[in-house]
């Protein structure tokens, strides 16, 4: 597992790190931390290479991310795998009862979404996808965005897909979202008048603060994040990021933001899932 | 006042001479009319009057006002932690840019180059989806904006 496969590097880097950090006490960890991975991007994608935010946190909150025991977002991860065996809604079924196993039959399918789908004539994302599956199959209501089961599910969804390639196709209609989202990436916004791509294109790897500006890749998600003390999903993230420039938020599951997440997922395309990733 | 700046800009302009006349563009925010010299610099004061270093060194560190260390590193601030690194230093600012050139950065940077990922701290239109109560309104006042040009002209 990807464990294994990227242990020896944390060692090193966390070694590093450590004698920095003694070195002095102010100086706040540099970026790129020595031995840091990379993904060569697919064609057309404007960054010269792929690097998980996960390369630009420091050595503590890798080391927690490392470790399924001390890693916090494995909470969501379990009680995802409750609720997976759980018989909910009127037609008494659990998500098992027709997909059995999630170990291999959710495998990679994290790593796909946002998907189109027909019936609604858009993409969804896995939180949708999740929903729509609860109301048509389960006869369930919906969960509430945010909410702990949907954060649940999602989480250990996506944790099927650990350490497996993001992989979205924006073939077909796919491909008009995909030109949305990349208008929103790069459409200033907000009293600070900054587009995504100011901050996570133009200076990853540049300190706002004490703030490590990372690419802004979503492979992670959803993320437990020491600030919220808790997993929180991708639209979330957008709409802390749209109020840190002082602009107005989406709502969770808008357009606008399925868009986003359709082109981010492309941009990342080929950098592993890592959910539950951690993050400051 | 807004007569003397004219009268001045037109003096620099004959004094240059024929070669290069000071090209001269007029703009209105907050209901004060400012003047941006060959897109380059605003040599007047927006406010008529110099502002305050000591009150310019607290809103250029302020979190919610100019927030300045977010991006650039100021040896004279040293006591205050985390100096970004998305833009220059600060240091000795004073001494490569007038205080005109320094107002138009700070104003509207933009002006001086579109890709700029800084803000501008002194214009509220142009802006797009802008938080519902921060709409019409400029991060830093006219005062701010003077007071924070007399705590960089320290840095010599």
């Amino acid at each position: 597992m990807s464990k294994t496969r990227w242990g020896v590097v944390f060692v090193a880097a966390i070694a590093v790190a450590g004698l920095a950090t003694a070195v002095s006490a102010t100086e706040h960890e540099q970026w790129p931390v020595p031995g840091y991975k990379s993904v060569q991007p697919q064609e057309g994608n404007p960054l010269p290479e792929l690097i998980s935010g996960y390369w630009f946190r420091t050595a503590e909150v890798r080391a927690l991310q490392d470790d399924d025991f001390e890693n916090p977002g494995f909470l969501w991860v379990e009680r995802g795998e409750e609720l997976w065996n759980t018989k909910d809604g009127e037609a008494n079924k659990s998500c098992a009862d027709c997909h059995g196993a999630a170990e291999e039959s959710m495998k990679g399918v994290g790593a796909s979404y946002p998907k189109w789908f027909e019936p609604l004539g858009k993409p969804v994302n896995l939180e949708q996808r999740i929903n729509i599956c609860r109301e048509n199959n389960q006869k369930a209501k919906p969960w509430k965005w945010e909410s702990e089961e949907l954060l649940a599910m999602t989480t250990y969804i996506k944790y099927q897909s650990r350490g497996m390639p993001m992989n979205i196709d924006i073939s077909g209609p796919m491909k008009e979202w995909w030109e949305r989202g990349k208008k929103e990436y790069y459409q200033r916004r907000g009293q600070l008048d900054m587009s995504c791509a100011n901050c996570h294109e133009g200076y990853y790897g540049h300190k706002i603060r004490a703030d490590t500006l990372s690419q802004g890749q979503i492979n992670g998600f959803p993320t437990y994040r020491l600030k919220w003390q808790k997993i929180g999903s991708l639209h979330r993230r957008f709409r802390g990021c749209n109020k840190q420039i002082r602009a107005t938020p989406n709502p969770y599951g808008d357009d606008e933001y399925i868009a986003l997440e359709v082109y981010l997922a492309w941009r990342g395309m080929g950098l592993p899932v890592e959910t539950p990733a951690v993050r400051q | 006042m807004r007569t003397g700046v004219m009268v001045a800009a037109l003096a620099v302009s004959a004094v240059i001479g024929g070669a290069a006349i000071a090209a001269e563009r007029q703009v209105t925010e907050q209901g004060i009319t400012y003047t941006i010299v060959d897109e380059h610099a605003i040599p007047e004061s927006l406010t008529g009057k110099p502002g305050d270093p000591e009150k310019g060194r607290k809103v250029f560190v302020n979190r919610k006002l100019g927030n300045c260390l977010a991006c650039h590193q100021v040896s004279a601030l040293a006591d205050e932690p985390y100096h970004g690194n998305v833009g220059p230093s600060l240091d000795g600012v004073a001494s490569r840019l007038s205080e005109g050139e320094m107002r138009l950065r700070i104003v509207d940077p933009k002006v001086v180059n579109p890709d700029t990922i800084m803000p501008a701290f002194f214009r509220s239109t142009g802006l797009h989806d802008v938080l519902e109560k921060f709409r019409g309104k400029t991060i830093l006042t006219a005062e701010q904006v003077e007071d924070v040009i007399a705590f960089l002209k320290t840095l010599q």
